[in-house]
C-alpha cells in the first residue's frame, strides 16, 4: 500500500486499482477548523487536476483537486455531518473519496511520503 | 488546494506582537500589520470561548486619535461637519458609533467617537478608526478641521478588547472600577495597576470592554488579563465570525465609499437632530434615502443546509433575477450553520424572502434573515 501526494496537498492511498483521496495533515492544519465539505457524486468521472471537492474552513473555501484521473467509486458522506473529522484524522476517517485509477502511470508524477515531507519543509 | 498568497512588503507590528508569537499564534498580514489569525486551539474554540467566557483581542492596529479643541461644542461641531451622528449632545464619557462620509454620502470609514469624561480633557473627542483606513482618515479630517481644532495621533497607545460574559468579572477581580461602566460609556480607570482609558463596547455582540493603554504597558496588561482562567487570547479569525454573527459591518466589505449609512442599515447611528438638520457630507442623498427608501439595502441571509456563501457570492431570486451580492459570509459557530450578509434590491429585502445564493455556480436556497444572527448581550 503506497501513498502519493500532490503539490496541492492532496494524498491518494493506493489500494489495488483504486485510491483513497484526502488532504494531508499539513493541509488540514493550514486550513484550520473544517466546517463543511462538498463531495462529488459517485460515478463522476474526473481528470487529473479537476476540482473534485471543496473543503470549507471557518475562514475560506478551498478546492480539492483529483490527484489522478478516474471514476468516483465512493465518497465519505459521514463528512457531511462531521466535517471536523478532516482535522482530527485526515489520513484515516477524514478521507474524501475513493477513485478508480484510470491510468496508474499518473501516480509516478506524484510525490512519495518522503518527497512530500521535504516539500512541506521547503514551503513552511 | 491553493496556497495562501504571501505578502513581501514589511509588516508593522503591534506592541503585543511578541506575545502572540510566544503563544504560538499563526500570524498573517492584515491591514499592513503582522497579526494573529488564530492561536493553537483554533477559530471554533476561540469563538465559542468568547461567547461563553471572555476573549482577549489585540486591536492595537486600529487607529487611536483625538480631536483637540478649546471646548466640547467647538470640537463636536468640527466633527459633525464630517459625520452624521449627534456629537454635540454626547454626555461626558459617552461613546457613539459613526461614519466619516464623502460628499456623495458614501462611507469613507466607520469609527467610534468618545467624549472623554474628565475636566482636563475638555474639548477632546477620542476616535478609534480602522487600521486599513487610518492614514486616509487622518488626512481627510486634518484637511477639514477648523482653526483651533487639531488631530492628535495616538500612535503611542495599544488597544485591547476583552469580550464575553465573563469580562465584567475579570475586571472586578483585577480591582478595576471600570467593571461598573454601562454600555457605550467610558472613563479613565486603573486596570491591574495601569492607567487605562476603558469603554464598555466592542465588536462581537457580547458584553465587554475596550481598553486603551500606553504601548509600553500593553504586554503587562495583556499578561495580567490572560492570567485570569476565564480569559483566552482570540485571533482575527474568530473576531470575524463573532462580528458577522452579531450582524456588524466590516469596513471594505459590508460598507465602503459606495454605500450610504441608510443602505447599510445604519440609520440607528444617525440621531434625530442630524436627520432633520443635515449639515454633514452627503446629507441630501441620505435625507432622500431616509424619506424615499434606498434602492438596495443590507440584509442578513441564512442559507439552507451547510454550504457557506462567501463574500462576492451572487444573490438571485428563485427565478434567476440578479438582485444583489454577498458582502460577508461564512460559518457561524454559535448559529452552528452558515450565515451571510449582503446587499439586495429593496423589493426582495423583507425578512423571510426566499432567495438563491450562487455558490460555485449552483443555487443554494436562502432566506432573508433578521440580524443579529446571535443575540446581542450588551449590558446597558
Amino acid at each position: 500500500m503506497t501513498t502519493r501526494y500532490t503539490k496541492d496537498h492532496e494524498y491518494i492511498r493506493v489500494e489495488g486499482d483504486a485510491g483513497i483521496v484526502g488532504i494531508s495533515d499539513y493541509a488540514q492544519q493550514q486550513l484550520g477548523d473544517v466546517v463543511f465539505v462538498e463531495l462529488p457524486s459517485v460515478g463522476k468521472s474526473l481528470s487529473k487536476g479537476d476540482e473534485a471537492a471543496v473543503v470549507e474552513s471557518v475562514k475560506a473555501a478551498s478546492e480539492v483537486y483529483a490527484p489522478v484521473s478516474g471514476e468516483v467509486l465512493e465518497v465519505n458522506s459521514s463528512l457531511e455531518e462531521n466535517p471536523g473529522t478532516v482535522n482530527e484524522d485526515p489520513a484515516g476517517r477524514g478521507w474524501f473519496m475513493k477513485i478508480r485509477i484510470a491510468n496508474p502511470g499518473e501516480l509516478d508524477g506524484l510525490m512519495t511520503e518522503e518527497q512530500y515531507q521535504e516539500f512541506v519543509k521547503s514551503i513552511s | 488546494m491553493a496556497e495562501p498568497a504571501r505578502a513581501d512588503e514589511p509588516l508593522l507590528k503591534t506592541p503585543l506582537h511578541a506575545e502572540h508569537v510566544a503563544l504560538g499564534a499563526r500570524m498573517v498580514p492584515f491591514a499592513g500589520y503582522d497579526m494573529p489569525v488564530q492561536y493553537p486551539t483554533g477559530i471554533l474554540t476561540e469563538h465559542n470561548w468568547t461567547r461563553e467566557h471572555a476573549g482577549l483581542f489585540d486591536v492595537s492596529h486600529m487607529g487611536q486619535a483625538a480631536l483637540a479643541g478649546p471646548d466640547h461644542e467647538t470640537t463636536a461641531r468640527a466633527l459633525e461637519a464630517l459625520v452624521p451622528a449627534d456629537i454635540l449632545n454626547l454626555k461626558p464619557g459617552q461613546q457613539r458609533y459613526s461614519q466619516l462620509l464623502s460628499e456623495e454620502g458614501g462611507i469613507l470609514d466607520d469609527l467610534m467617537v468618545t467624549r472623554p469624561a474628565g475636566e482636563e480633557e475638555k474639548g477632546y473627542l477620542y476616535l478609534v478608526v480602522n487600521a486599513s483606513m487610518k492614514e486616509a482618515d487622518y488626512a481627510h479630517m486634518s484637511a477639514r478641521l477648523p482653526q483651533g481644532v487639531s488631530l492628535v495621533r495616538g500612535d503611542d497607545r495599544a488597544l485591547l478588547a476583552l469580550q464575553g460574559p465573563s469580562a465584567e468579572g475579570v475586571l472586578q477581580r483585577l480591582g478595576s472600577a471600570a467593571a461598573s461602566l454601562s454600555f457605550m460609556m467610558s472613563g479613565w480607570f486603573d486596570v491591574a495597576g495601569l492607567r487605562c482609558h476603558v469603554s464598555r463596547s466592542g465588536y462581537t455582540g457580547e458584553d465587554g470592554f475596550e481598553i486603551s493603554v500606553k504601548a509600553e504597558d500593553a504586554a503587562a496588561l495583556w499578561r495580567r488579563l490572560l492570567a485570569d482562567p476565564e480569559v483566552k487570547p482570540i485571533g482575527l479569525g474568530a473576531r470575524d465570525s463573532l462580528r458577522l454573527e452579531a450582524g456588524l459591518c466590516l469596513y471594505g466589505h459590508d460598507i465602503d465609499a459606495t454605500t450610504s449609512p441608510v443602505e447599510a442599515g445604519l440609520l440607528w447611528s444617525i440621531q434625530k437632530r442630524r436627520r432633520e438638520e443635515g449639515g454633514f457630507p452627503g446629507a441630501a442623498r441620505i435625507q432622500r434615502e431616509i424619506r424615499d427608501g434606498a434602492a438596495r439595502v443590507r440584509v442578513g441571509l441564512k442559507p439552507e443546509g451547510r454550504t457557506p456563501a462567501r463574500e462576492g457570492t451572487l444573490i438571485t431570486t428563485p427565478d434567476g433575477r440578479e438582485v444583489g451580492i454577498v458582502t460577508s459570509g461564512g460559518f457561524g459557530p454559535t448559529v452552528n450553520g452558515p450565515v451571510a450578509m449582503g446587499y439586495v434590491s429593496r423589493d426582495v429585502s423583507a425578512v423571510g424572502t426566499d432567495l438563491h445564493l450562487m455558490v460555485r455556480g449552483k443555487p443554494v436556497p436562502a432566506k432573508v434573515a433578521a440580524m443579529p444572527f446571535a443575540p446581542h448581550r450588551y449590558k446597558r
